[in-house]
């Protein structure tokens, strides 16, 4: 058993004897179930360097959103000498560390494909380096052009006309969540010789392909450990030791983090589940009289104003599909340990207190882990937070618990995942709105007019029939799911191959479980047309090739969002009918196939390249975003709504079901304390039947437009905004998209 | 949308439902406004729920179903109120409800203005028969002397009245609510008078003045009736101030 002197007055004997930072914080934690008056403001320091990065996030968004940006340096751990948010200010921050060598500047990442990075500089107005383009043309292979290379025809078709969409095959696939607490409690050295031992244990001699990956990998995630030392030791600290106190904690971890971010541009770069564990830290020096409150709050002000900070290079097209520069850096509070404690410390309420320190901010993302037993004032303080700022995004801790355990973290939006022992094959999602209009049109695609799916019989009556559709849809399905399921093996091998994520890894265990995930779009738009199909009359409208185009709706159809079973079923079946076929398939690394009902900003341009559907929905309109209803379906106020929305069981979609909902401030309470009161009721009832997830926007539509036409007005530099799964600022959505979100339901009536 | 759900036995027609209710009973209220009133309130805010035809035709079981979907949001205080038009008018489909509610353990609540209300023994039967299931009786009372409350409704309210007494002799939890129009209903000795009333009631655990507001002014437009009060602020804080004095409200009463 080791023990460290850092380690003392920490109780507990498993986690010395090895890696479980999970039995560190069970053992260490101290519940909070107090209010929020002893929270601290922001000190000098935190004013200062808040109003020095708000300047420079000005001048970024004037400079059309990309501030700096590296055309001749390939990222790595130690890349970059060490960046400060100023030089002089620099000894203000008490978190250090930076992506590059300067605040905003963005790092070239070739790996995951070199003609994305080079894009990413010209489309931002930069030449990359002639240089670098020969190396990883010439001489190296990257992941985005070794898809390419091995694509089958099928998949590149479907990808053309975006029935399958948003794959990770042109950037990183993200959304593994390194465990950084490791990199604090244990210190560098200790998790390499960890590493070692199962180096040393790995096969028994037989050099199967697996073991080789795995011999390779581990060989990977050693060099990256040392690496990481090597980074920390730029800014003058030496981690190979587990950090003695708070801000070598939170700094400890942060390198970790920063040591992702430096290697790694995946979509979604979550930062885990760190607020009790840091609790942990700041307690003990609390205790002792070594750190006052104000000091704690400044430590994790500062940590969130480097989360506030972290960048990616990213090309225009993958702008529209993820839109207002979000990394997901999520982050959790909350939750319920297997014991039944809360979970909830003081440290929940500090980094949820930086919104009101910084002011609202997308970054870090979030997450509470709700539950109506969390103590009612942390529930009070959350809504407040909610009301106040529209930042912050609940999920079930309730349902995911016996799935996932007390220690998982957020890796995207929506997605859990056990933290230190899982990763993730993230797959964007199958547009089955448009798979609908296949089968329909027989494998014909509506907008391109080409042969995209099989050639099956196409429907060829005026009007639709129910049983009829019903069975070419399934048929369809199951096709699209094999095309799916396997465009994305080759796309994860590949990455695996030629992107692995060695300093994630480096801090999951070596003996992983990984998770395929799936996902679905244009989920309430199949609903609703099957409903109108089974429940009204929807004729069809042809063009002169008798391709259907368009459709008329004769009559009333339940429409899902309504609490209304007649369509809300309709939805349960597609969810499950889908997920099923998925499972059919052998799915890489013999991962665990789950799927996602989510679709991030990208529903407008899922919409887009989708042709109008029986819903009555025309060519090129939005989908609703993730999982929810319609715009306009929901006709009987938000909790009508919300109870349609927990009915998809959560054990069908374990990658999430995201919803997000806009309340008007005056429906929600006459003032500020009746809205958060009300607010925690509706929570408790939506989460107690078993719902997923909510995104809560507190605000009116004036003010969005207001926010569209005025984006100069100081009050909107940082307004934030939830949208599927993560917050944005409002102004660094494409126009089209702000439209899209001012035409969402604003529920007046609750 | 509004679905017709016309199987089932005793069909009740509802005007409409409201799922997050805040000001109608304790808690978080299910409200749900039946259609048809007798009175003709010159102030009334929902001139649309006076026809005893139109609304939507639902069965006890059918709205049951559908409200209890919402129980999850009561907690441990909220429940269902069932308001109108007037409540009463439909008192078979209304008993039929309640005792499905009953039968789950919710909080019930009516929310009427008594005008149904009689002596008769038939239907004081079935009224006692709809108060055991009924946890909480909010009582509007429109006006104190019966000739200004016919002026004001189209009916007198010497019932009201005696159902007041009733509720109070037969141990039913009350709610009193009085609407404050300015020189309509705040005459000095009417709210005196009724100050005194409600303190001979032995049930009443909360006073309320709802003052007057113009809402619902577009939906007489709307109906084509002729709508009286045009000329009519308003209260102000200090009427209702005023209002609340005669009234005797202080502070919540006993609970």
């Amino acid at each position: 058993m080791h023990d460290f002197e850092q380690w003392e007055s920490f109780e507990g004997v498993l986690w010395k004897r090895e890696i479980n930072v999970r039995d560190f914080v069970q053992k260490n934690y101290k519940p909070y179930d107090g209010d929020e008056s002893f929270l601290s403001g922001p000190t000098d320091a935190t004013d200062k360097l808040w109003g020095e990065l708000q300047k420079l996030q000005k001048e970024e968004h004037a400079k059309g959103g990309v501030l700096d940006m590296d055309t001749d340096v390939v990222s790595t751990l130690t890349s970059h000498k060490p960046g400060y948010i100023s030089e002089e200010l620099k000894d203000l921050e008490k978190i250090v560390g930076l992506q590059t060598d300067k605040p905003l500047k963005r790092a070239f990442m070739p790996f995951g494909g070199i003609r994305m990075a080079e894009q990413a500089c010209t489309n931002n107005g930069y030449t990359p380096s002639p240089e670098l383009h020969k190396i990883f043309t010439e001489y190296s292979r990257t992941h985005s052009d070794q898809v390419f290379s091995a694509y089958t025809p099928e998949m590149k078709k479907c990808r053309h006309a975006h029935v399958v969409t948003g794959l990770p095959d042109t950037y990183g696939r993200g959304r593994i969540v390194g465990d950084y607490r490791r990199v604090a409690l244990y210190g560098i050295d200790f998790l390499i010789s960890e590493k070692k031992k199962d180096f040393d244990n790995c096969g028994d001699g037989t050099m199967l392909d697996e073991v080789i990956r795995q011999r390779e990998e581990l060989a990977m995630q050693i060099k990256a450990l040392e690496g990481m030392k090597k980074m920390a030791e730029m800014y003058g600290f030496d981690i190979s030791q587990p950090a003695k106190n708070a801000r070598e904690a939170v700094q400890w971890l942060y390198f970790g983090y920063l040591a992702a971010i430096k290697t790694q541009n995946g979509a979604a770069m979550s930062v885990g589940r760190v607020s009790t564990f840091l609790d942990i830290y700041i307690q003990r020096d609390l205790d002792s009289g070594d750190l006052t409150e104000s000091e704690a709050q400044e430590l994790i002000d500062h940590f969130v104003l480097k989360l506030r900070m972290v960048k990616f290079a990213r090309i225009t097209t993958y702008n529209l599909l993820f839109s207002g520069d979000p990394v997901w850096a999520t982050l959790e509070v909350g939750g319920i340990g297997m014991d039944g404690r809360s979970m909830v410390t003081k440290n929940d309420y500090r980094f949820l207190h930086t919104l009101e320190n910084m002011g609202p901010f997308p970054e870090p993302n979030l997450t509470i882990l709700y539950s109506s037993k969390l103590p009612e004032s942390f529930k009070k303080y959350c809504a407040y937070i909610s009301v106040k700022t529209s930042s912050v995004q609940y999920e079930n801790d309730d349902i995911m618990k016996p799935v996932w355990g007390d220690d998982y973290s957020i890796c995207c939006c929506v997605s859990a995942t056990q933290t230190g022992k899982e990763m993730q094959f993230f797959g964007a999602r199958c547009n089955l709105a448009k798979c609908l209009l296949y089968a329909i049109n027989g494998g014909i695609d509506e907008k391109l007019f080409e042969q995209i799916g099989p050639k099956y019989a196409p429907i060829t009556s005026e009007y639709l029939d129910y049983d009829e559709v019903k069975e070419k849809y399934i048929k369809m399905m199951d096709w699209l799911a094999g095309v799916y399921v396997n465009a994305l093996n080759l796309i994860h091998y590949m990455h695996d191959k030629y992107y692995y994520e060695a300093a994630e890894m480096a801090l999951i265990d070596t003996d992983v479980r990984r998770t395929f995930a799936t996902g679905i779009a244009g989920f309430s738009h199949v609903i609703d047309s099957l409903s109108a199909i089974k429940y009204a009359k929807v004729k069809t409208i042809r063009n002169e090739n008798g391709i259907v185009i368009d459709y008329a709706v004769e009559g009333d159809f339940p429409k899902y969002g309504n609490d209304d079973d007649r369509a809300d079923e309709i939805g349960i079946w597609v969810l499950k009918t889908f997920l099923t076929m998925v499972k059919k398939h052998h799915t890489y690394r013999n991962s665990e196939p789950s799927t996602s009902i989510l679709t991030i900003t990208s529903n407008v341009v899922y919409g887009e390249s989708t042709g109008a559907t029986p819903d009555g929905r025309k060519a090129g309109a939005p989908f609703a975003p993730g999982a929810n209803p319609s715009y306009g379906a929901e006709q009987n106020g938000l909790l009508s709504s919300l109870n349609s929305l927990a009915k998809i069981p959560y054990e069908w979609a374990l990658d999430g079901i995201s919803n997000t909902q806009t309340i008007s401030p005056d429906a929600l309470g006459h003032d500020d304390t009746e809205r958060v009161n009300n607010l925690v009721q509706v929570m408790d009832g939506y989460f107690d039947q078993g719902a997923h997830h909510l995104n809560v926007n507190v605000f009116g539509v004036e003010k969005l437009i207001d926010c569209m036409e005025h984006p100069e007005k100081e009050e909107y530099a940082n307004f934030t905004i939830r949208v599927s799964g993560y917050a944005v600022k409002f102004i660094n959505l494409t126009r089209k998209q702000q439209l899209d979100v001012i035409a969402r339901t604003c529920h007046k009536l609750i | 949308m509004r679905y017709n759900y016309s199987q089932g036995t005793i069909k009740g027609r509802v005007h409409s439902l409201e799922s997050f209710g805040l000001v109608d009973g304790p808690g978080v209220r299910y409200v749900v406004f039946l259609q048809g009133c007798a009175l003709r309130c010159k102030y009334c805010h929902n001139p649309e729920t006076w026809a005893g035809s139109g609304g939507s035709l639902w069965t006890a079981k059918q709205l049951f179903d559908k409200v209890y979907r919402f129980k999850n949001y009561w907690r441990d205080n909220g429940g269902i109120t069932v308001s109108g038009g007037e409540p009463l008018l439909q008192i078979d489909f209304l008993t039929e409800f309640f005792s499905l509610a009953k039968s789950r353990n919710i909080h019930t609540a009516i929310d009427t203005a008594g005008q149904p209300f009689c002596s008769d023994e038939k239907w004081l039967e079935k009224f006692s028969r709809l108060m055991e299931l009924t946890d909480l009786v909010i009582l509007d009372i429109k006006e104190w002397s019966s000739e200004k409350h016919k002026a004001l409704t189209g009916m007198g309210n010497d019932n009201i009245k005696e159902m007041a007494v009733w509720l109070s002799d037969h141990g039913k939890d009350m709610w009193i609510r009085h609407v404050l129009v300015p020189n309509l209903t705040d005459g000095e000795d009417d709210l005196k008078n009724m100050s005194e009333f409600i303190s001979t009631l032995k049930t009443v655990k909360k006073v309320e003045i709802l003052p007057y507001h113009v809402f619902g002014v577009p939906k007489w437009e709307k109906l084509g009736i002729k709508y009286e009060l045009n000329d009519t602020n308003v209260p102000t804080p200090e009427q209702i101030a005023r209002a609340e004095e005669l009234l005797n409200i202080k502070k919540e009463r006993e609970n």
